[in-house]
């Protein structure tokens, strides 16, 4: 039976058996929850679907979030394909990422259903990215369900060698992780052998570290909604490098550990706890005075 | 490891895995515990959650799981209207209280029929909760696998005996957690089962010697 607790054995395991690193976590999870092939990816479909209706729904019918702090972006960026096309410099298929992946923020921060992935802050990345190469590349849907067995991977590595939770290393390992898990899944779609897919997850992965969890007023919304866009397109960006034969120099799993230990050194106000950063700017503090009224604490 | 559907997934009404998902069920093993539709509730919500609960949409995830809504139920966000229609009266009281985990709330429920229950439990991350007080009883329960709850007197032999009935209806135990208050008094214990056991042996665990009550609670 396939196991694995690093990337190194994950991508090893692929390697030996001469399978995609989707394959090997489709079987391991399988056996792990004693269901058949089929019903696992059965799910994974549904999963695949629940994300597809988060980003339609976010573009076509934009709601603004409980706070009433942000929303309507994802069209706005979307018209870049459109209306404003010519103006673009990111072209159709990254503009396709960033407006799927701030659809699904949006819809999360509007109390819409989405797929936590790995987190609900960080929802909208892997959907994002995937939307797009669905849309432009990829018609069929099941090598992107497919996929999204290798963004799990790396996520479940991740979160046993470090962690996912703002909270508990930042955003570096929120949305971090999930930039991992898009270009992964991105690598594999695109051709990549294992060893690409592991080098892409750390490309991604590497260009975020330390990156702070600073939410306004301590909501799943500034930064986190617009970052989730420019993460989409980031992952794009780790997978063209990857395929084009670029190599982190830092080894993947030295990569996660190097994010675990800058996790535990950032300080308390940088871990969604709103004492920092863009939450402890004059307008930060103001909004959060706005959405919660005067605090006497 | 988890497995993928936790890295993949839950999937959710947003718009946070501790604050909304964690809260609803939260709300969904408080109605479990209650073992009907509640009629009132007080809501008493402690730190992040007291902080931050109307902008997470905490306080209509607390009530949509109240009234049996699991997390990714588009009615959600609804849940305040629904509670009306429903004839679920309620409010939330944001206090202060030392020594607990940052999102925790306290829930008290009443039934029609005037059974009530206490219960205290913190969303501790991912969408996953822990129950840590019922009724006054210290305890720890999670909903990841079917329970069975059961206070008794402390008195020898009374875990022999429960883990003997569960013995010959062929269930399996995952997890056992024996909490007392104090020597010789009462005590509460989690059990916690890869199945549900069926009811008749509930019903004999619950009237065997030296057992206050007996319930299960199923898995969220």
């Amino acid at each position: 039976m396939y196991d694995f607790s690093t990337i190194a054995e994950l991508t090893a395991e692929a390697e030996k058996a001469g399978l995609p690193i989707s394959s090997i976590v489709i079987s391991r999870e399988a056996n792990e929850s004693q269901k058949t092939y089929d019903e696992v990816v059965a799910q994974m479909r549904h999963s695949w679907h629940t994300m597809k209706d988060a980003i339609d729904k976010g573009i076509n019918n934009p709601q603004k979030s409980v706070s009433g702090l942000t929303g309507g972006d994802a069209p706005k960026i979307y018209s870049m394909l459109n209306a404003s096309a010519g103006k673009s410099y990111l072209g159709e298929l990254a503009c396709c990422a960033c407006a799927g992946a701030v659809a699904v923020a949006e819809v999360s921060a509007g109390m819409g259903r989405i797929v936590a992935c790995p987190t609900a802050g960080s929802c909208g990345i892997v959907p994002g990215a995937l939307y797009a190469a669905h849309r432009y590349k990829i018609k069929n849907d099941e090598p992107i369900v497919r996929s999204l067995f290798t963004a799990a991977g790396f996520g479940m590595i991740i979160d046993e060698m470090a962690c996912i939770a703002g909270a508990e290393g930042g955003c570096q390992a929120e949305c971090g992780t999930a930039a991992a898990m898009a270009a992964a899944a991105l690598t594999e779609l695109a051709g990549g052998n294992p060893e690409a897919v592991a080098h892409a997850a750390a490309l991604a992965l590497k260009n975020l570290l330390g990156l702070a969890c600073d939410p306004v007023a301590g909501l799943v919304e500034v930064p986190c909604i617009k970052r989730n866009g420019f993460i989409a397109v980031h992952a794009l960006t780790a997978s063209d490098m990857a395929i084009s034969g670029i190599r982190s120099v830092i080894p993947p799993d030295e990569v996660v550990m190097a994010m675990k230990e800058i996790g535990d050194q950032l300080p308390l106000a940088l871990k969604e706890t709103a004492g920092g950063g863009l939450a402890a700017t004059p307008t930060g503090r103001r909004l959060k005075e706005q959405i919660f009224g005067k605090q006497t604490e | 490891m988890h497995g993928v559907f936790d890295i993949v997934g839950p999937i959710m009404i947003g718009p946070s895995s501790s604050h909304t998902a964690g809260a609803c069920r939260l709300g969904l093993m408080s109605r479990a515990i209650l073992g009907s539709q509640p009629f009132t509730a007080t809501i008493e919500l402690v730190g992040s959650f007291a902080a931050t609960y109307r902008g997470h949409g905490t306080d209509r995830a607390i009530i949509a799981g109240l009234l049996g809504m699991s997390p990714e139920d588009e009615r959600l966000p609804h849940a305040f209207d629904i509670a009306q229609e429903m004839g679920l009266t309620y409010s939330f009281i944001p206090v202060r209280k030392s020594g607990v985990h940052p999102n925790t709330a306290i829930i008290r429920l009443t039934d029609k029929d005037g059974h009530t229950v206490r219960v205290e439990g913190a969303s501790v991350g991912g969408g996953n909760i822990m129950i840590t007080e019922l009724d006054g009883f210290r305890l720890e329960l999670s909903g990841t696998l079917p329970s069975i709850i059961i206070a008794h007197l402390d008195r020898p032999g009374v875990i022999a005996n429960i883990t003997h009935l569960i013995a010959e209806a062929g269930g399996n135990i995952a997890s056992v957690r024996d909490i007392r208050e104090k020597r010789g008094q009462t005590a509460l214990v989690v059990i916690e089962m890869d199945d549900e056991l069926p009811p008749v042996y509930v019903e004999r665990i619950a009237s065997s010697r030296h057992i206050l009550t007996a319930f299960t609670v199923p898995k969220l």
